[in-house]
Formats: structure tokens, sequence, C-alpha cells
């Protein structure tokens, strides 16, 4: 499967696990346009399961694009979007997470005014009885949300608290926890981190191991290239709508991958500029040559 | 795991013990008259309460048990209506349109059935067609176009209040509908809709059993069921519903065509109870609704509330109608006490919350 993938773009997919070994999600050459504006363009992507997959991008970049199509709330305009080999284009959430593939969004993770095990359960409750009187399996839900929550190391006293008077990085957890629970093959998290504080985000960055563990394939989506570099496997560095950098962990070291998320090459010629304005400390930021980091849209000479 | 520290959960080693056995710790179970007194309905209630003694003292008329019959019917004619409205406020939308469209039910059932001398039920079958058609339409403009609920209805609502006026002028020359009292049906469908029964002495209308039916109906469905999780998660936050998977078009379009469904129940026994129809009645009841709603603890944008505060808003406003009439004042006062009750409530309930919610 991993075999016709690694032509024009070699780089992009050298650190493919083995070989009969197939990926969960994989695009190819994928892109979408809005109109007359290319958001994203030319974008291979594969994610395994057990495998952290970090895509990384300064704003604009085309991350939230990306993870819009790979969660159905966008189709894809040009390439492949293949889910387990098979060609898809989802036209609502749901029929991704009929596939697995579920997606924590940074801001949209949950409901703030509904209480918590509603929010555990919200899109997938449990009912019992007859269907005119079929109803909440109320108890139930709320001693499952409180085991799955427990296993993740959240107590909380009252399931019936509304979600909204959790901290952050709690949210993120109960959002990352339901989708563990509903079978999630494929979890997909949207700048997970970003609003966290240091504690939190490390609480955040233990769930996305513990899922990995698990066998869960992971998009972790981030402009952090320290938070990524804790946990990922792959990184892959979106500029532009285009991809700059595709990398497995053995390739790319963090400051690389910090460079390239700063701008990379734009930065170095940027440091020629900044040197001749004073009161400007250059001597950290990177030369065009210490960028070795196989770069995806160059050729195989390169890393 | 310290019991204490709970913003950092230890993940790699889940808590061994069992589950309810671990408390968080920081969190203490508030005394039970707070926690009462954070519930959206307990607000209105008490205002209810209020109102209630107070109208008791200045209207002696009141305390009779007619009085308090006609009191529980117009409460009902307003409840019925204010039910569905609660739920799609609930669910995130107005519906301005609410206050005309049970006089264009009425009007649809009447002149169907008296134009084309049809039994009565073909007008009452073709009037809930055409509410809950109004009801789709309003939502599936809504969910098509992104407006906002406030534009949408709004332009319903002015072309409804339009088309009740010109087409009862084209159809029957008047404004009024024509008297359907002696058609075929007519006793079967008035027992249904607008007759009465005596409880020990004293007539009550059936309004007033249907409402309370309605309204036991929607807090079960609103507490208990899927839809009901549908319905605060569409209002909540739409997109989160629709990323885990509700049907968020579905839910709000449904809601809609149940405001429908409510003005039809309100317009026929409108019909019943008076056998004709004045086309341009209606405007502005749908903010009596509304405020009602409010005033019953429902979060004006949506997410948040309950359908027995809106039970007890209705009954508020009913009662002040009636009681204003009972004592004696100018009824023209009634739109001002809505004015400052529905301010004051909305104050005293937010005060309210905020004291029994405080930690």
């Amino acid at each position: 499967m991993t075999g016709n993938t690694t032509g024009a773009h070699g780089a992009a997919l050298k650190d493919a696990p083995p070989a009969d070994e197939r990926p969960v999600i994989e695009m190819k050459a994928a892109g979408k346009s809005y109109g007359n504006i290319r958001a994203l363009h030319g974008v291979d992507l594969s994610v395994y399961a057990g495998n952290v997959t970090c895509v990384l991008g300064d704003n604009g970049a085309g991350k939230s694009t990306l993870i819009k199509i790979v969660s159905g709330l966008h189709q894809h305009t040009e390439g492949e979007f293949l889910v387990d080999g098979e060609p898809v284009r989802f036209s609502t959430p749901r029929e991704a997470l009929d596939k697995g593939i579920a997606t924590v969004y940074q801001d949209l993770a949950v409901v703030p005014l509904m209480p918590v095990w509603r929010n555990f359960f919200l899109g997938s409750e449990m009912t019992k009885g007859p269907w005119p009187l079929r109803r909440l399996d109320i108890e139930q839900m709320k001693k499952t949300a409180d085991e799955e929550l427990r296993n993740m190391g959240i107590v909380l006293d009252d399931m019936e608290q509304p979600i909204g008077t959790l901290s952050g990085g709690q949210r993120q957890c109960v959002a990352i926890a339901r989708a563990v629970y509903f079978g999630a093959r494929v979890l997909i998290l949207d700048e997970p981190t970003a609003a966290l504080g240091v504690k939190q985000s490390g609480v955040v960055l233990k769930y996305i191991a513990a899922a990995r563990e698990k066998g869960l394939g992971v998009i972790f989506i981030t402009h952090n290239p320290h938070h990524a570099y804790m946990v990922g496997d792959h990184f892959s560095v979106l500029r532009l709508g285009a991809m700059e950098l595709s990398a497995s962990r053995s390739d790319v070291s963090l400051e690389e991958l910090t460079n390239h998320m700063a701008g990379g090459t734009e930065l170095a010629s940027l440091k020629h500029e900044l040197a001749q304005v004073r009161g400007v400390d250059v001597e950290g930021l990177p030369e065009e040559g210490d960028l070795t980091a196989p770069v995806a849209t160059s050729s195989e000479g390169k890393s | 795991m310290s019991m204490t520290q709970q913003a950092t959960p230890a993940v790699g080693t889940p808590p061994a013990s069992g589950p309810g056995k671990e408390k968080d710790g920081r969190t203490q179970q508030r005394s039970l008259a707070l926690r009462l007194l954070a519930r959206p309905e307990v607000g209105v209630f008490l205002g209810a309460l209020a109102v209630l003694i107070f109208f008791l003292v200045m209207a002696p008329t009141l305390r009779q048990g007619s009085s308090m019959s006609t009191v529980l019917y117009q409460s009902s004619t307003i409840g019925i209506m204010v039910l569905p409205v609660a739920l799609l406020m609930i669910g995130g939308e107005f519906d301005l349109s609410s206050g005309v469209a049970p006089v264009a039910s009425a009007l649809t059932a009447s002149m169907t059935a008296f134009q084309l001398t049809l039994n009565v039920w073909v007008g009452v079958i073709a009037a809930l067609a055409v509410s809950l058609a109004i009801g789709f339409f309003n939502g599936w403009l809504l969910v098509k176009t992104g407006l906002p609920s406030f534009l949408v209805t709004l332009g319903t609502f002015m072309g409804l209040q339009g088309v009740n006026l010109a087409v009862t002028k084209l159809v029957t020359g008047n404004v009024a509908t024509d008297n359907i009292s002696d058609m075929d049906g007519f006793d079967q469908a008035k027992a249904l809709f607008a007759s009465s029964f005596n409880v020990g002495g004293v007539d009550v209308k059936i309004t007033v059993l249907w409402w309370l039916a309605f309204a036991a109906l929607a807090t079960w469905v609103l507490l208990r069921t899927k839809y009901g999780n549908w319905i605060f998660a569409v209002g909540g936050n739409k997109d989160s519903a629709r990323a885990v998977g509700v049907p968020v078009n579905f839910t709000k379009i449904s809601l809609f065509m149940l405001v429908g469904f409510g003005a039809w129940f309100v317009g026929m026994h409108n019909l019943f109870q008076y056998n004709t129809v004045q086309s341009g009645e209606g405007v502005g009841n749908e903010l009596i609704y509304i405020a009602a709603a409010v005033v019953g603890g429902c979060l004006l944008t949506g997410g948040y509330g309950t359908i027995i505060g809106p039970v007890f808003g209705a009954f508020m406003f009913g009662l002040v109608q009636l009681g204003i009439v009972y004592a004696g004042w100018n009824p023209d006062w009634f739109k001002t006490f809505l004015g400052v009750m529905l301010v004051g409530a909305t104050l005293v309930n937010l005060w309210v919350r905020k004291q029994a919610t405080r930690r």
C-alpha cells in the first residue's frame, strides 16, 4: 500500500512503518479550493494506528482546512482521500464518526451549559425502553461517564455540573475520553494545548500518549513544536496551504522543527536584513544551511 | 493522588480506588435551599406567587373559584403557545411569526371548510398542514441561508400578517370569516378544542387540560429523551453539536414545526370558541410568548431553560391580564405590567442564579 506513494514525494513517506501495515487515513496530493482561493494543495499525509502524526503550521497555513476535510465538515476538491485504502468523501461529520474518525476541536469540543454526562454522550445517547417511551438511560450514562473519566484520572464530584465550569484542560480531556470511549480509531486534535497553561498542556499531552498506547492513530494539530516533539512520531509542516516538511521523528530534531515552523528559509534571509538593524540579536537565528531536515517539495538528495 | 489536587490528575496511574470512592474535594455540596434556588423555575414560581397574592388582596372577586378558572383559561391560551416557543428558545432561535400564525391557521380551517362546503375536519387537517408548512419554511430558510431567526421570522410575520388580511378580504369580501357553527363536524371539533367541563361546580375549559398535558409531555421530551438532549445542544453550541453528530438542521426545523403545531392548536381553539376569525388579530402576541418564556427562566440566547418555568410564566401573564380587570383598573395597563415584570423577573432570575451558584 505504501509502495505507490513513495514516488514524487519520496522524502515525505520514507518513515512508513512495516510494509504490511496499511495507513488508516491517507491523503494523496489532496487539496481544497474555496472559490478562487486555494486553501490547500498537494498534501500527502498518512496516519497509522498507534502513531501520532503532528501537523504544524502558522495561522492560515491550512491546518484547519486539512482537519475539516478529514473530519467531514468540508470535502476535498482535488487529490485523493483514503480511509483503509478506500477513497471516501464525507458529507457530514457523522459519516466520519461512523468510520471511527473522531475530532476534538479546541473551541467546539463541548456545549458549556450542558452537564458533564450529557456532553459525554451527546450525539450517541444511551436509551432504554420501547419506542414511544424510549428515554435516556440517565443512571447508566452518568455511571459510565464517571468511570471513563476516572480511568483517565479526572475525578468529578458531580456529573450534573455544567461542563463550562471545568478547566480548559479538563474539558479537552473529557472530549478525548469521549472519543476513545466511542471506539475512535483515529483521533484528530485541533490545537488542544493552544489555550492551556503549562501543567494543563502536560495533562493533554499525556492523554495523547495514552491514546497512542491504546492503538489509536492520532493527528495532533498544533503550532507549538515543543508540544509536538514531545509526543509526535511523524511531523508535517504546512505553509501557505502546501506541505513544507514531512519527516519522521528520526529525521528531524526539535531545533530543525522549530526553525521550519518559524518560517524556515524565509527566516534565514530575514536574518541578513535584521543584522543591519541595531538591537536585534541574530545569533540564534538559523542559516539556510542549518535546515537539513527533509523538505517535502525538494528532491531526494537533500535529506 | 492528593485529595485536593484536581488540576493535575495522575494519568499514567489511574486511581486505584474504585469508582465512587474518591472525591474531588474541592466542591462542597450546597444546601438544599441554595440548590433549589439555582433552578431556573424557582424564580418565576416565587414571582407568580407574589403576583397571585398581590391580586388576591387587591381584587376580591379573584378569590372565587370561577374567577380562578377564568385565569387558568386565559393562561392556557397563552401557555399552549409558550411551550413550543420555549423549546425553540432553548434550541437557540425565536419565532416572531408565532403571534399571527394561529390566526393564519384558523383562517385556513374556516375558509377551506366554508368556501368548499366541506366537513370542518377537512379544514382542521388543512390548517394543520399549512401550520406545519409555515414552521418548516421558517426552519428550512434559517438553516439554508444561515440568517438569524429574528430576520427570517420577522419576514414570515409580516408576510403572514399581509396574507391573513388580503386573502380573507379576497375570499369573503370582509375582514372576518363567516360563521361556521352550523357546519358538519363543528360540534365534534368544538368538543376537542373548545369545550368545558365541570369540577366541583366550576366550569373549566378543556384547554387548561391540554396545556398541562402538553407541558408534561414537553418537559419529559426535553429532559428524558435524545431529542431533548439535542435541543439543549443546538441551542448551547450548534457547531459542537454538529461536530459530535447531532442532526442540527433536523432539530431546528422540527422545533419550528412544533411552533407550527402549537399555532394550529391555539388557532383551532379560537375558531371553535368564537365561530369566526378576525383576520387582523394576533399581532403582538409573539412578544408575550417570548416574554413568558424568558420570565420562565429560558435563556434568550439558547441552551438553557425548562418547561415548568414558562408554564408559571404563562400563568403569571394570564393572572395579570385578568387581575387588572378584576381589580377594576384600566386594562390598558396590562402591557406596562408585562414590561415591568419582564425586566424585573429577568433581573431577579439572574441575581438568584448568581447567588445560588456562587461557590
